[in-house]
């Protein structure tokens, strides 16, 4: 490896400072769960009270029971002991369920705010925008807020809380014994700090080291063939021990601050207790502080450091919440530029007349991909699509489906533009068979429907019976119920695309998109395959950017394109004669060897 | 649990450090434990017959045993816990430098994720149980030990009394843990599979959208999602029960102790400092009994982790030198005939044959042209040569020598594949490019470069040869990858160069620069081309066809122009192909 490489600094995005403007708009998800909010809060009171409670009442137990010899009373403040550890642990439970149960609920909420969102953008979002990234946001981005939503902030109050309870405790039971007692406490705050700041950014670069040694391990898994064959087996043992050691070193740091933390914790803690001793025994001495006293600041001081120590773990906690939510945020506010217009104007019974009128498109500014593109086609008529690859022929049905929308130009379905249309209304009547046929994980009847209760079974076998499957779902012995595993992987490529067709035929729509594929298949299937297709566009207006001779025979007319531009345009045997583009894609394209 | 025993071995090497972490820990314990001995006779002290200057001492011997004890436990962290992170490396190391050498083979049955979750998950389970495993186990029985006895020679009845509850925490926290970790198992599956939800929804979204299925879909996630919210909140019901439990058991000691040993201080046979004694040692026990649960299941975790690490480790890789290697061969003396005698492949564990009895010879420093549709088996024929997969039937002999008899790092040394798919590295182009040598001479990575077209690309990037490339560098393009990845087989040296289909991604114009440039290189090497070109191959000494398995067609450009097959077919594909493009 080279030394560069090891040296490349990685800053992981651990945290954010804390802001205001993202701070108040995590709060307002909040809102429907106050009254859960409030009763968690009354609860952190209450814990905290009751965590006060028990060194309150070991003092009375010895000074006033134990050293004046009343058995009565020692049983009742034994009983009440016992009583409130019952009750705080109960509380403590109660209090611990509902946070997280706050937190799941607005957890959920986000997560199906940000999916639904997600889910209603516009095509370009998805093709700009890495399918990974986008499950990150609803997925980890949303559960790295799940701490703030549930223990951070409730628990963070409870902390709060409880510091102050303990110190008035201790303030009401000896003032001077208090100040002697916090005395130290500053050398802890100060320890801790340094800790924590040692810890931490040992913790990042460990983390650090462990992202690369987990892409080395992977990507010297994935270029095995490559390291084999240049015969570099012991180099990239070599290179993946130098990570390695680099990892154990780090690690063997964080052991070392750990090993001074945890030591000097304890001696802190024996300082304040030789403290309260010292001085606390100077006063029993003369007779200003009892013995129970002493024995109940001994068990405050242990109670005092852990919430202190907790407070700056949620701060934390807030930091790395501070980076995901602004990341979901700037999702959320992200429009769909494919906007549907107020007032729709009804489309209830379509011929299917399509009509493109002088359409540019450019996915990117200004490299159109059409270019002034104009034709009609009239209804129940058949148009194939034939071209080389980049021609511009799936922008057509893109732009049909008004996946995007024409840079320049219009295009109308029976005359109205389809801009001024109910999108839904619009897709609903427009089927849509693409090359690279997408399956959902689940069964064949669900692919088919796609869960829609308006396709009954009827309509499934129907569809089933004129695609010509019968015979191969027949030969599965679950039926229609046979599994479909993710991306169709139990189906070969033939029968992927005669279940895409059934799909199609099911929802029977006005007009009909088919991209075919141009995969080759055996020659069963693919007579199949031909006869689904003329079932498919039967009665009704077709668009197929075809691959198929057989196909290409059974058009109107067919529609040549290069570069974004209509080159030609007539039926299949005119354009033959004429000897031109078309002539020549027919014969690389169609003719058989 | 035998599993584990494998890791006697890597224990031996610390075996100095463990003693001294043994020893260390034991003394921790022991100044430890003695602290609220002396912080009870100070209560005693201070309740019967107050003396300042006693008290001081008091407090300063308490804090002088935490002191020292303290600088134990700082040992015992240095040298038990360290050693754990030693082994873990060692382990970790013998891992990968295992995988290394396994063959093909093995890794088609095995996903990388998978190998991925051995390196890191299981070889941490290992180490959790090494480190924090063997420094508490050891910590908790001595400090029980210690601890029990105290408590027994303060007084008996108390003592049993006391410790009553404490056994449950252990049963208790060894349980809850095993079924926490049960049931985040299962929030993690349920996380697992609504990621899929989520994954295929946005792959699928062109459909969802063609068919307006949204309202569908977000149904679906909201139940994938309900899901994972119920067990997240199972798993947050347990956890929330979880902590109070533990300390309502030590809590009911301790007010045990208050009452019982009152009663016996009113009786006058126990004092108040032998309560506070008491208080303080249940509180030093309260973590021990949590360890030995936590410990057990940490023992549990490690076994079946370490097992599935034994199981890769101890798999022998399937090509390797064997008693039929004569180590007397060397690079040097071999030309780079490649003669394939009667040859058949089918891949390990099936029936199917890719290549069927395939008889071909390329005399050294001649050059072979491959073409053939998809799948008929080209990438499979010059993978054969170095050994990725060894052949079924028939023989491969390089110059005479059966491939299996040649040493497998001077048979790799011999051939260098520009491979379909260009693998770099993320590292720098350097780095890359000098792959095969350990060192890198800049002359010769230009020189390289130069030849594979690639050094006027190079030239454009502001940092030249040592630009980082992939993940964390800059994106090559497919063809400037291709071009990395032939340069990078051009630094080899190597007798035998073969070009898997290398051109698919240069243009026409730049591959013809690249042949061109390619020529002198290839002049004294057998060369192997693979393409769907035409362009491509032409000029080779013999070209082949490969079709359905075997060599259809065999002979030179002309000759196989002539005889009008499929060779002749796709030729004048192509020449239409070329004709179109030009069309404005």
């Amino acid at each position: 490896m080279s030394e560069k490489k090891l040296n490349i600094k990685e800053e992981e995005e651990l945290g954010k400072p804390v802001d205001r403007v993202l701070l108040k708009r995590l709060l307002l998800y909040f809102k429907p769960y106050k009254w859960h909010i409030l009763l968690a809060f009354l609860l952190t009171i209450t814990i905290s009270a009751l965590a006060a409670v028990r060194p309150r009442l070991t003092p009375i137990a010895i000074d006033d029971m134990i050293v004046n010899g009343k058995i009565k009373g020692l049983q009742l403040i034994s009983l009440i002991l016992l009583f409130t550890l019952f009750l705080q642990g109960f509380i403590q439970y109660m209090m611990a369920y509902l946070t997280s149960w706050i937190g799941q609920k607005i957890i959920f909420n986000l997560r199906k705010k940000v999916f639904t969102h997600i889910l209603n953008l516009n095509l370009k979002f998805f093709d700009t925008n890495p399918i990974g990234r986008l499950v990150t946001r609803v997925t980890s981005d949303i559960e790295v807020l799940f701490e703030v939503f549930s223990s951070g902030i409730v628990t963070a109050l409870g902390d709060v809380f409880m510091i102050l309870w303990i110190l008035y405790f201790m303030f009401t039971l000896d003032y001077k014994l208090t100040f002697v007692a916090l005395s130290i406490l500053p050398v802890l705050g100060i320890a801790t700090a340094v800790f924590r700041n040692k810890v931490r950014s040992s913790y990042r670069r460990i983390r650090v080291l462990v992202s690369k040694m987990n892409s080395f391990v992977q990507e010297h898994i994935s270029g095995i063939s490559v390291v084999q064959l240049f015969n570099k087996e012991k180099r990239s043992a070599d290179e993946f021990a130098v990570i390695n050691q680099a990892h154990t070193n780090e690690n063997k740091k964080s052991i070392f601050y750990y090993a001074v933390f945890f030591p000097f914790v304890e001696l802190i803690g024996a300082v304040t207790i030789g403290l309260i001793i010292w001085y606390g025994g100077g006063q029993v001495v003369q007779n200003a502080v009892s013995v129970g006293v002493i024995i109940s600041f001994i068990q405050f001081t242990e109670m005092f450091f852990r919430p202190i120590r907790d407070l700056s773990e949620k701060y934390n906690i807030l930091q790395t919440a501070m980076a995901s939510s602004e990341r979901v945020f700037a999702l959320l506010d992200k429009k769909n530029p494919i906007i549907q217009v107020d007032t729709p104007e009804l489309i209830d019974d379509i011929r299917g007349e399509i009509e493109f009128k002088n359409v540019w498109f450019a996915y990117n500014n200004s490299e159109y991909v059409l270019k002034n593109v104009s034709f009609k086609i009239y209804e129940g008529e058949k148009v194939a699509f034939v071209g080389a690859t980049g021609a511009g022929k799936s922008t057509i049905i893109n732009l049909l489906s008004r996946f995007y929308d024409v840079t320049n130009g219009e295009i109308t379905i029976d005359g109205k533009d389809i801009r001024n249309l109910n999108i839904k209304e619009l897709r609903r009547n427009i089927g849509v068979v693409l090359q690279d046929v997408f399956l959902f994980s689940g069964n064949i009847r669900n692919n088919i429907s796609l869960e829609n209760k308006y396709i009954t079974e009827g309509k499934i076998n129907k569809s089933i019976e004129n695609t010509g499957l019968t015979d191969f779902i027949n030969s599965l012995p679950e039926k229609l119920n046979h599994r479909v595993t993710e991306r169709g992987m139990t189906l070969s490529v033939g029968q992927k695309q005669l279940v895409s067709f059934a799909r199609a035929l099911a929802y029977n729509p006005k007009i009909l998109i088919l991209d075919e594929a141009t995969s080759s298949v055996d020659t069963n299937t693919e007579l199949l395959i031909q006869k689904a297709i003329q079932k498919l566009i039967e009665s009704r207006t077709s668009i197929i950017i075809a691959h198929r001779l057989s196909t290409i025979q059974s058009c109107n007319k067919i529609i040549v394109m290069h570069k974004g531009e209509i080159k030609e345009c007539g039926t299949h045997q005119t354009l033959i004669d004429k000897q031109g583009l078309y002539y020549r894609l027919y014969q690389l394209q169609y003719k058989d060897i | 649990m035998k599993s584990l025993l494998a890791l006697i071995p890597y224990l031996k090497k610390y075996k100095l450090k463990l003693i001294l972490g043994f020893i260390c820990v034991s003394l921790y314990v022991a100044f430890n434990s003695s602290y609220p001995l002396v912080i009870g006779d100070a209560v005693d002290e201070l309740v019967k017959n107050p003396d300042i200057n006693k008290i001081i001492i008091y407090a300063l011997k308490g804090i002088t045993l935490v002191f020292i004890g303290g600088i134990f436990i700082f040992f015992t962290r240095q040298t038990i816990i360290v050693v754990s992170r030693e082994i873990e490396n060692d382990l970790r190391n013998d891992f990968f430098s295992h995988l290394q050498h396994l063959s093909r083979n093995f890794y088609n049955n095995i996903t990388t994720g998978d190998l991925m979750a051995h390196a890191t998950n299981d070889v941490n389970n290992v180490r959790n149980f090494l480190g924090p495993g063997i420094m508490y186990s050891m910590q908790t029985i001595l400090r029980t030990v210690v601890t029990i006895i105290i408590l027994f020679s303060i007084n008996v009845e108390v003592a049993i009394i006391a410790i009553l509850p404490l056994p449950f925490i252990t049963l208790l926290v060894y349980f809850v843990i095993k079924l926490i970790y049960n049931r985040s198992m299962k929030v993690q599956e349920s996380f697992s599979s609504l990621t899929a939800k989520v994954q295929e929804v946005f792959s699928g979204i062109r459909v969802i959208k063609s068919y307006t299925r949204e309202v569908n879909e977000i149904e679906k996630f909201d139940s994938a999602s309900a899901d994972y919210q119920k067990k997240n909140l199972a798993l947050a019901r347990l956890e929330a029960f979880s902590f109070p439990m533990m300390f309502l058991l030590t809590g009911i000691s301790i007010i045990l102790v208050i009452y019982f040993g009152g009663i016996k201080v009113i009786n006058g046979t126990f004092t108040v400092g032998n309560i506070t004694e008491f208080i303080v040692y249940l509180v030093q026990l309260t973590w021990p009994m949590i360890a030995f649960g936590w410990i057990m299941n940490l023992i549990q975790r490690a076994a079946p982790s370490m097992k599935r690490l034994l199981n890769i480790m101890e798999t022998e890789p399937d090509i390797k030198d064997d008693d039929k290697t004569k180590s007397g061969i060397t690079g040097n003396q071999i030309k780079g005939k490649i003669e394939f005698q009667n040859m058949s492949f089918k891949y390990p564990g099936t029936d199917v044959y890719i290549l069927k009895n395939i008889n071909l010879i390329i005399e050294s420093g001649n050059s072979l042209g491959i073409i053939g549709y998809t799948g008929a088996g080209k990438s499979t024929i010059v993978n054969l040569i170095p050994r990725v997969y060894d052949i079924s039937e028939g023989a491969i002999l390089i110059d005479g020598y059966d491939v299996k008899t040649i040493p497998l790092s001077v048979l790799r040394n011999l051939v260098g594949i520009v491979p379909q798919e260009s693998f770099l590295f993320s590292d720098t182009l350097e780095y890359n490019i000098s792959y095969s040598s350990d060192v890198t001479e800049s002359e010769k990575v230009k020189r390289v470069s130069e030849i594979a077209g690639l050094y006027k690309d190079v030239s454009l990037f502001p940092e030249k040869f040592k630009t980082i490339i992939g993940e964390r560098g800059i994106t090559l393009s497919g063809g400037q990858k291709q071009r990395t990845s032939i340069a990078r087989a051009l630094y080899k040296n190597p007798k035998i160069l073969i070009l898997d289909d290398s051109f698919s991604s240069v243009d026409t114009h730049t591959e013809e620069e690249i042949l061109r440039e390619l020529k002198t290189v290839m002049k004294n090497r057998t060369c192997i081309l693979i393409s769907h070109r035409i362009s491509t191959i032409k000029e080779c000494d013999k070209i082949i066809v490969l079709d359905n398995s075997i060599i259809s067609e065999e002979g030179t450009h002309s000759e196989l122009i002539e005889r009008k097959g499929i060779y002749y077919d796709i030729y004048m594909k192509q020449l239409l192909e070329e004709e179109i493009e030009e069309i404005n």
